[in-house]
């Protein structure tokens, strides 16, 4: 029986990927490496969402990568254009579909920054309470999703059942799951109903116990660390240079959150932690989002506790439509709902950038207004987009299967990257 | 934010190491805005970036806005961030609607890269010195610039064979 070219012996377990690549060089000088481009996706379970990736692998280990977007690109940014500024909020809400909530605070928060409405307290605290249950919903879809990858089944249920006590809390909130609409300029469509408080309190109380629970399951798992630790590391500096924000800088060591840099929102009165990791591994990344996801029950809990009374919605008939019941009675009323159904508001010439912190990293919505009652430009700088730049970096001389894991840590939603 | 008066400091320090690159300062909605000499914009953006006491090392994000009646029309945004400082600053440079034309910042900020490939995708401006300065988001035989302010809003015809039974 003839020996194996490169038994088993021959390789240090240890060295790292390319070491190894090159060690087969050195044993064989004739060998030819043959680098074949291969073709994944776009339909394919593994690249969450409709993105084509073209990759050179010399053996199972990449050595080239590009990523081919735009198989979801449905021109939401050029529609936008031709609707009224109330009507273009359940628009940008289907771009990033797991962070609707968020796309629609950068909208309507760039809007009201526009035309200087201030919003009230009680809109505010519920402004951050449902940006935290998304935050939450979202990282719950990335868990779920990306420890399929890793052959964690299981985890997709146990994520997915906690997922849908959190869109039961959106559905009683604002009658819809998702794309709820809720988030108005100038505040929320509607109050919280009776009974929300207990059922979102019950879930804050909750949640803690089952991420605790997950770790349980994965974090002395030997295959889910083997396949996470030591993988797809990007430095800082590297992550800076490419504009990458959000758990995967905070991964790399980074404590940056805007949430904690720039005032809005409720967000100045709460108290929470930046979690980071230290070395910029998949590891760190799982570790970031799951203690991420803590810290957001902490702020809901602590929002709910300080929830300020009063209105919900700022009382200016230019740009608010009147409450229902006084349409009947109040012929002013009337004119201005009408004005506003039909039109809509007018918004003085300008331009704003608004950038909040979505669960991805830095989410900024670009307004520009040209006096008439539709935008003239709306644009979103959508972090999945941005930081799908880095995917090279952290798939580069790896093998296939941990590129697959590095695309599920770094999570893309291929609706926010083609818009 | 670099308050109003911060804001011509700013423009004054910029002037000695680059005469005439900043055309106007702006101060809208709280947030400065430096409109710069298109042909002089990466002079500007690596003088923020690397000159001690500024630094503006993270490009938030790049974007076209269509200016459309005006001329020169298009405007090229980079939203600058200054992580020290916590302080947004918008450099603007505007090209005119006969061969939009910039040099690329990718050198710069490498984050440009696909930013300023979805501006070329949308809106026709060339980015000079791109590495590979090609459609982003529509197929790569398209035809016209979608974002533009004069392509009308369904522009595209979409092909239901009801609507081609119907109509013809």
């Amino acid at each position: 029986m003839a020996e194996p070219r490169f038994p088993q012996s021959m390789i240090d377990e240890d060295a790292a990927l390319p070491t190894v690549a090159s060690l087969y060089d050195e044993l064989d000088e004739d060998r030819t490496t043959e680098v074949m481009t291969i073709n994944i996706g776009p339909h394919h379970p593994a690249t969450h969402g409709v993105l084509r990736l073209v990759v050179d692998l010399e053996g199972e280990i990449v050595r080239d990568l590009k990523p081919v977007i735009g198989y979801v690109h449905t021109g939401i940014e050029k529609s936008c254009e031709d609707k009224s500024y109330w009507k273009v909020i359940p628009f940008v809400e289907r771009m990033d579909y797991v962070s609707f909530f968020f796309q629609m605070e950068a909208y309507c928060g760039a809007v009201e920054r526009l035309i200087g409405l201030e919003i009230l307290p009680r809109a505010k605290y519920l402004r951050t309470i449902m940006l935290e249950l998304n935050r939450i919903h979202s990282h719950l879809v990335w868990l779920g999703t990306t420890a399929l990858d890793l052959g964690a089944i299981s985890m997709l249920w146990y994520c997915f059942r906690e997922r849908d006590r959190i869109l039961d809390l959106f559905e009683m909130a604002t009658g819809q799951r998702m794309h709820t609409r809720y988030f108005q300029v100038g505040g929320v469509i509607e109050d919280i109903p009776v009974g929300w408080e207990e059922k979102c309190r019950s879930f804050v109380h909750d949640m803690p116990i089952r991420v605790g629970q997950y770790e349980a399951l994965l974090d002395r798992n030997e295959v889910f660390l083997q396949r996470t630790k030591g993988v797809g590391i990007v430095s800082r500096e590297r992550l800076l240079e490419l504009g990458v924000t959000g758990p995967l800088l905070r991964a790399a060591g980074e404590p940056w959150d805007l949430r904690k840099a720039f005032d809005y929102l409720a967000y100045p009165e709460m108290d929470f932690n930046i979690p980071v990791g230290t070395v910029g591994d998949n590891y760190d990344r799982y570790r970031v989002r799951l203690a991420e996801m803590v810290e957001s029950t902490k702020i809901i809990g602590q929002a709910l506790d300080a929830l300020p009374g009063g209105p919900f919605i700022a009382d200016d008939r230019k740009y608010v439509l009147p409450p229902r019941s006084e349409l009947s009675t109040s012929m002013e009323s009337l004119i201005h709902h009408f004005k506003l159904v039909t039109e809509g508001y007018r918004v003085d010439p300008g331009e704003i950038y608004y950038a909040i912190e979505g669960p991805r990293g830095e989410l900024g919505c670009f307004v520009l207004a040209d006096g008439s009652s539709k935008p003239a430009r709306v644009h979103f700088r959508d972090p999945s987009f941005v930081n799908l730049q880095a995917f090279k970096d952290m798939a580069m001389d790896s093998y296939v299967a941990d590129m697959i894991c590095s695309l599920g840590m770094l999570d893309p939603i291929l609706g926010g990257v083609d818009r | 934010m670099p308050d109003g008066p911060g804001l011509e400091l700013l423009r004054g320090e910029i002037e000695v190491d680059a005469s005439g690159a900043v055309l106007a300062t702006s101060f809208e909605k709280e947030r400065a805005v430096l409109i710069v000499d298109a042909a002089r914009v990466l002079d500007v953006l690596a003088w923020l970036r690397d000159t001690p006491g500024q630094g503006y090392r993270f490009l938030s994000s790049l974007h076209v806005a269509d200016y459309l009646p005006a001329e020169p029309r298009f405007g090229v945004h980079y939203e600058l961030l200054n992580r020290d400082r916590v302080e947004r600053l918008r450099v603007k440079a505007m090209l005119p609607s006969e061969s939009p034309e910039i040099d690329s910042a990718v050198d710069l900020f490498p984050t440009a890269n696909f930013q300023e490939r979805e501006a070329y995708d949308f809106f026709g401006v060339v980015f000079r010195g791109h590495p590979e300065l090609t459609r982003i988001l529509l197929p790569e035989d398209y035809v016209g610039w979608p974002q533009r302010r004069d392509f009308p809003v369904g522009g595209e015809p979409v092909t239901f064979t009801y609507s081609e039974k119907r109509y013809g």
